[in-house]
């Protein structure tokens, strides 16, 4: 086990510094910081001496070293439009975008998981054909759109929730329920197909001929082997739900991570950019980690690798 | 004394989009008490699904009972609620089935999957359980059962797998244990294994054992009687020694033609039966082996044969055939 999480823990670093090199190429391609810091009509000193002062003027490769170097030891570098640490700029958004993707993981999943497990139960009837269309929708629905027709009814119309922002429940209804949807349908659609295949296993058929209850058999050998692939779902989503969904934040100008690296690219604050991603993809490796973790709680097969 | 099971007219169904599976057809039978009865038949000749039935563990929709009774110790099983066939399941009657490497379920112990029936059945304690399950794995010949009970079935070979089965089987010491293919993903000298196991269970405990399988050489070592199933019929019945000497219909023949004789010399290439199974989603009419038998008469093809004891053998071997086999393979002089 140990074995298998220090290979894991290179994969990842390995995986990270890749983020971090081509996070750093592209955000060079998008255009000079500078003249977008300067006042409109500054002169060529002054362009010059700002993009001296940001280590702008050095060869691209020798930028690339320092910063590089500088990350390893924790420092991402100055925010250019904010002047404090990049990455205190985009951790202070953490807990925003956290309380979202909170909320949204933990309605997402449990309404994903009782409706999933409806589906699967009863195969065949009315009810499974509800949830499956309801979650077919919640899934090819574009979350922007359903977040725009959502702040247009409740919010414009009818006044119930402010239209964006942060800071109150109130604040987090709309875009927590967007997102809700989005999750949930996904589980749905994942456990009930998972469910169904479980049900078929020959060791479910063993369950029943100990004359078990149903509820024991559903519980302890259905589910428990039907979850093993909903986890990894609910891991992937979760790791993109912290990362802050650039397009929700956007949607109810939720002032998280995913908006902050959104502006910093419109701003072409590298140093922010920088910090942001690798903080993004750091998150989403650590989850994945957790997930691997809980897999072999769950599947014996898997603990003794 | 009333036997331990009496299958009558049991008649089972599967409604598919292909129409309706005639997978059991009016199979009566009785077993008495001690009795190890060999079911032997192809994949599709209902013997694997008129067992499940009898206990509701086949899957209704789409299987349905058509009619029958399945007498156990005097008690209509088929006539049941779900909730008194829970009690049944288990308890009275254990099973065993055929792939262990699938009908263990991987993600829980060993001493989990055998204390569960105890658990359910006899109320027992966790630490009741555990003492339970380590004799029963001492018993079904596991070493070091204390420690193996902790492991998961990954960590158990097959043929180990297939003692934890057994161990499973007989945890509530049911009065009937059904073993459906129980060797079949075994290879033969873990198959030979487990036979010897069972045979020494027998002696020990005494179950009442139904023996589900395709292979005629595991019921000539195993069984008491024999009956042979085909199209979800009965086509012959009957004391092992009987029906292995003398068959009187010509499934049961082919079959035994078909087997290999370790003792003959020179390379002879088996037997086989000629043509494919039977649709079984046709409605059924006449002797389902008809179009594959050498021997059928005219009205093989058009009226069922009942099973009827047998001309000239020993009491309680029955056949359902219209010719009379002995006859035309004398005229024949086919030598099975």
């Amino acid at each position: 086990m140990t074995r298998y999480l220090v290979g894991k823990l290179a994969e990842s670093l390995l995986a990270l510094w890749g983020v971090i090199t081509i996070v750093f190429f592209v955000s060079r391609v998008l255009g000079d910081p500078a003249v977008l810091l300067l006042p409109v009509g500054a002169g060529q000193q002054d362009l010059d001496a700002l993009r001296a002062s940001l280590g702008l003027d050095r060869p691209i490769l020798e930028q690339y070293l320092i910063s590089v170097l500088a990350m390893v030891r924790g420092d991402f570098g100055i925010s250019f439009q904010h002047q404090r640490p990049a990455m205190d700029v985009v951790l202070e958004r953490m807990p925003v975008t956290a309380t979202l993707a909170g909320t949204a993981l933990v309605f997402g999943t449990l309404i994903g998981a009782v409706a999933g497990a409806i589906a699967a139960l009863k195969r065949g009837t009315i009810s499974e054909f509800i949830v499956m269309v309801a979650a077919l929708l919640g899934q090819a629905t574009p979350v922007f759109w359903l977040g725009i027709m959502l702040i247009l009814v409740f919010s414009v119309d009818l006044g119930w929730f402010p239209t964006g922002g942060s800071g109150t429940i109130a604040h987090l209804v709309l875009p927590g329920l967007t997102l809700s949807v989005f999750v949930s349908a996904s589980i749905a659609r994942l456990l009930r197909s998972s469910l169904l295949d479980i049900m078929r296993e020959d060791y479910v058929r063993t369950a029943r001929a100990k004359g078990l209850l149903p509820r024991t058999v559903f519980f302890w050998h259905i589910a428990r082997n039907a979850l093993i692939p909903v986890i990894t779902m609910i891991g992937i989503i979760a790791g993109e739900l912290l990362g802050g969904s650039v397009v929700i934040e956007t949607v109810f100008a939720w002032p998280g991570v995913g908006r902050i690296i959104m502006q910093a690219i419109q701003a072409q604050d590298f140093p922010v950019i920088q910090a942001g991603v690798a903080l993004v993809a750091a998150i989403f490796i650590v989850v994945n980690l957790l997930v691997d973790l809980l897999y072999g709680v769950l599947d014996p097969r898997i603990r003794r690798r | 004394m009333a036997p331990l099971l009496e299958v009558r007219n049991l008649t089972v169904a599967f409604d598919t989009p292909d129409g309706t599976v005639h997978a059991v057809n009016d199979v009566s039978y009785s077993l008495e008490e001690g009795e190890t009865l060999g079911i032997v038949g192809e994949s599709g000749s209902g013997k694997s699904v008129h067992a499940l039935s009898m206990v509701g563990l086949i899957a209704t929709p789409p299987g349905r009972i058509v009619r029958g009774e399945v007498l156990f110790n005097g008690r209509d099983l088929l006539a049941l609620s779900q909730r008194e066939l829970f009690e049944v399941r288990g308890k009275e009657i254990g099973f065993v089935f055929q792939d262990p490497m699938t009908s263990l379920n991987p993600v829980l112990t060993i001493e989990r999957q055998i204390a569960e029936p105890l658990r359910r059945h006899f109320g027992m304690s966790a630490s009741q359980a555990r003492t339970r399950v380590v004799e029963l794995l001492e018993l079904v010949g596991i070493p070091d059962a204390a420690r193996r009970a902790r492991q998961y079935p990954h960590e158990f070979s097959g043929g180990m797998r297939q003692r934890v089965m057994i161990a499973i089987g007989i945890s509530c010491n049911p009065k009937l244990l059904i073993a459906d293919e129980a060797t079949t993903a075994l290879d033969v000298t873990v198959q030979a294994q487990i036979l010897d196991l069972v045979r020494d269970l027998k002696k020990k405990i005494g179950t009442t054992v139904i023996w589900i399988t395709h292979d005629m050489g595991v019921v000539a070592g195993l069984a008491d009687t024999v009956q042979v199933m085909y199209g979800g019929r009965i086509m012959e019945r009957g004391p092992v020694r009987a029906v292995f000497h003398d068959p009187r219909n010509a499934y049961t023949w082919g079959l035994l033609k078909s087997l290999p004789h370790g003792g003959r010399r020179g390379v002879t290439r088996l037997y086989q039966i000629p043509g494919n199974p039977p649709d079984l989603t046709k409605e059924p009419v006449g002797d389902p082996f008809a179009p594959r038998n050498p021997f059928a008469t005219e009205r093989c093809r058009t009226e069922t044969p009942p099973l009827g004891e047998v001309e000239g053998s020993v009491a309680g071997h029955k056949a359902a055939a219209w010719y009379d086999l002995r006859a035309a393979l004398a005229a024949t002089q086919v030598q099975p």
